[in-house]
């Protein structure tokens, strides 16, 4: 077992280490540089430009640049900001939160429909529930998440008026940030109305970024539930005179949740990429809408750093699947 | 009464997979469709009333036929007065063709890596498979952003970024297939004849690969169309005027209170469009992979 592990995380070394090369190269090559940028259309002096250069280390050979950032990256110093001058890492940690509050609601959006729905068609395989919930499912994993986010403001904020448009909170509350989670620091504040407002702001990001997740998961659940169902231990279940609950619940449900439980780990992939243009479209301070605004700054260690965190996020999160797949199904450690 | 004998040959693999096809509603279906879409794209210029990129100043922001527009614009106009009908005809044109170089680029070029992976093993594939694995790390919409952002943004472009980002799925399947084709018999038996490399390669293990991808390249179809729209959304991919549909999205969100149609009708048309490719794909596989068969 220990063996297992500790094969499949040393295999995450040499991929991190890609990683970090992939992104400082991938950020050398973006044109123009973060000082002209910042300098806008004010311009600058060619005296103070190679100075500045020089301050932030952009002068020296690449190689030399890239030595000093894995060194960096070893400390836990992914840089300093060009445009904000604060610390990347402290950035990413203060604005991780939205993202992971509203990556897990809607994964937890997503598992709470998903895997009943897929169960009940497994189940009633062929009916007009399995039919219509494999279409909506099929429509759901092709939807272009960012304009079913404009549907959805234009149904529920724009012509029934009863979620807000963008934002995390309501601007008339103010919520003092203790787990950054919103909705916990909105219960735990003084505040009244304020979790309701939190809680009503994360309804439509949630559906957003949570049908294709939920798309995946119906469509998983079903086809694991039909192949465990026709198991002849179910068979036996079934001879044994146990009711369809005890059956379906107790005997299928457990061995059909282990490809389930890989697809909703390989999901945080997705709910990151996705986050990207939920926080677009909704206004959602979180890694998504910085990443994007760093590019379009070129603000380079931020970019770097963020693109390093949310890699290893999505491997660690891959190897943890991994790992608990292998707890859960001896026969694949080797 | 003597019956007559006559010769009919077992059915071709082609008929078989045709006869396995057609038996799914929905991938009929999703065929449907696609051809429909391709010929609104090819016909483009017959079928759109108006030119996709004409500003019609007296009439900004005109609604539908049905609410209170005119047959002149039937699914109305835009801020500044454009036909919203001709700009997704004309869209679906591009879509295709974006649709069309992507997946082209990325299964020849995930082809030729898997089986160069496949084939060379030892340093070549690891070094292959580890930079796959770094490239699937990271979220392909974020890798796009990144690659467009190096590239400068437009059409073409993010055509380039949405292909690398989708080639580690074509690299990691060629190279799978092809790993389980090479301990066949006919394979060793073809070494023997004495085969080279290339031909091993392409001629003998590449047919017997092509199953797969043909499923992955029809799924590939609707995640192309999907992330180059995505980028026309975040602005960076094809510009205005440029009637390509997420173009269309990026900036409909300040017209949502007053003109639902120039939200609603682009994005219905991305819908449409990669549900009949992903119904399609989903067919084929069934058709294609006997194993899956009822």
């Amino acid at each position: 077992m220990l063996r297992f592990i500790l094969t499949r995380a040393s295999l995450v070394v040499p991929t991190f280490l890609g990683i970090m090369l992939l992104s400082f190269v991938l950020i050398r090559l973006v044109p123009g540089d973060p000082i002209e940028v910042r300098m806008g259309e004010r311009g600058i002096t060619p005296e103070r430009h190679a100075q500045l250069l020089h301050q932030f280390g952009l002068d020296r050979p690449l190689w030399q640049q890239f030595a000093s950032y894995v060194g960096q990256v070893a400390q836990g110093d992914l840089g300093v900001s060009i445009i904000t001058k604060s610390p990347v890492i402290k950035e990413f940690a203060a604005l991780f939160p939205a993202t992971l509050e509203l990556g897990l609601s809607a994964i937890l959006f997503a598992i709470v429909f998903g895997l009943p729905a897929g169960i009940v068609a497994a189940v009633r395989r062929g009916s007009a529930f399995d039919h219509g919930l494999m279409g909506i499912s099929l429509t759901g994993y092709s939807m272009p998440i960012f304009w079913w986010g404009l549907l959805l403001i234009l149904l529920f904020s724009v012509q029934l008026g009863w979620t807000p448009v963008s934002g995390r909170l309501s601007a008339m509350y103010f919520v003092e940030p203790k787990t950054g989670f919103l909705l916990i620091d909105a219960l735990m504040s003084d505040e009244k109305g304020a979790f309701r407002s939190a809680l009503r702001h994360l309804i439509l990001p949630t559906i957003v970024l949570g049908t294709i997740p939920l798309a995946v998961i119906a469509r998983m659940t079903r086809s694991s539930m039909l192949e465990v169902l026709n198991e002849d231990y179910i068979r036996t279940a079934r001879a044994k005179g146990l009711g369809v609950f005890r059956v379906v619940g107790l005997h299928a449900l457990r061995n059909a949740l282990i490809p389930v439980v890989t697809v909703i780990g390989l999901q945080v992939g997705t709910l990151l990429g996705g986050a990207i243009l939920t926080e677009t479209i909704f206004s959602w301070p979180g890694i998504g809408s910085w990443l994007v605004e760093s590019i379009n700054r070129r603000d380079y260690p931020v970019l770097q750093g963020g693109i390093l965190l949310v890699a290893s996020l999505v491997m660690l999160v891959n190897l943890a699947v991994d790992l608990l797949y292998g707890v859960l199904n001896p026969r694949i450690r080797r | 009464m003597s019956a007559e004998i006559r010769d009919v040959p077992p059915p071709g693999p082609l008929a078989d997979v045709w006869a396995s096809f057609t038996e799914n509603k929905g991938a009929v279906a999703g065929l449907v469709v696609i051809v429909a879409i391709a010929l609104v794209a090819i016909l483009a210029d017959v079928l759109a009333p108006h030119s996709p990129i004409e500003q019609y100043r007296d009439a900004l922001l005109v609604p539908p036929v049905w609410a209170g527009g005119s047959w002149s614009h039937p699914l109305g106009t835009d801020d500044i007065g454009r036909d919203i009908l001709s700009r997704l005809i004309h869209g679906a044109r591009l879509s295709m063709i974006i649709g069309s170089i992507v997946v082209t680029l990325s299964l020849v070029a995930g082809t030729v890596l898997g089986l160069a992976a496949a084939f060379f093993k030892g340093v070549t594939d690891i070094a292959i498979m580890r930079l796959m694995d770094i490239m699937l790390a990271l979220p392909s919409l974020l890798l796009a952003i990144v690659i467009v952002a190096i590239l400068g943004p437009g059409l073409f472009n993010a055509m380039i970024a949405v292909s690398i980002v989708t080639l580690p799925h074509f690299t990691r399947l060629a190279r799978a297939s092809a790993m389980s084709e090479l301990t066949r018999e006919y394979v060793a038996s073809s070494r023997l004849a004495g085969a080279g490399s290339l031909r091993l390669m392409f001629m003998t293990v590449l047919p017997n690969c092509l199953a797969p991808l043909i499923v992955q390249a029809t799924l590939g179809f609707s995640n192309a169309i999907l992330d180059a729209a995505a980028l026309g959304f975040l602005g960076l991919g094809a510009q205005p005027p440029t009637p390509e549909w997420g173009t269309m999205l990026a900036g409909s969100l300040q017209f949502i209170q007053r003109a639902w149609w120039v939200v609603s009708f682009p994005g219905f048309a991305i819908l449409v469009t990669v549900l009949a490719f992903n119904l399609m794909g989903d067919g084929l596989r069934d058709a294609l992979d006997p194993k899956l068969k009822r």
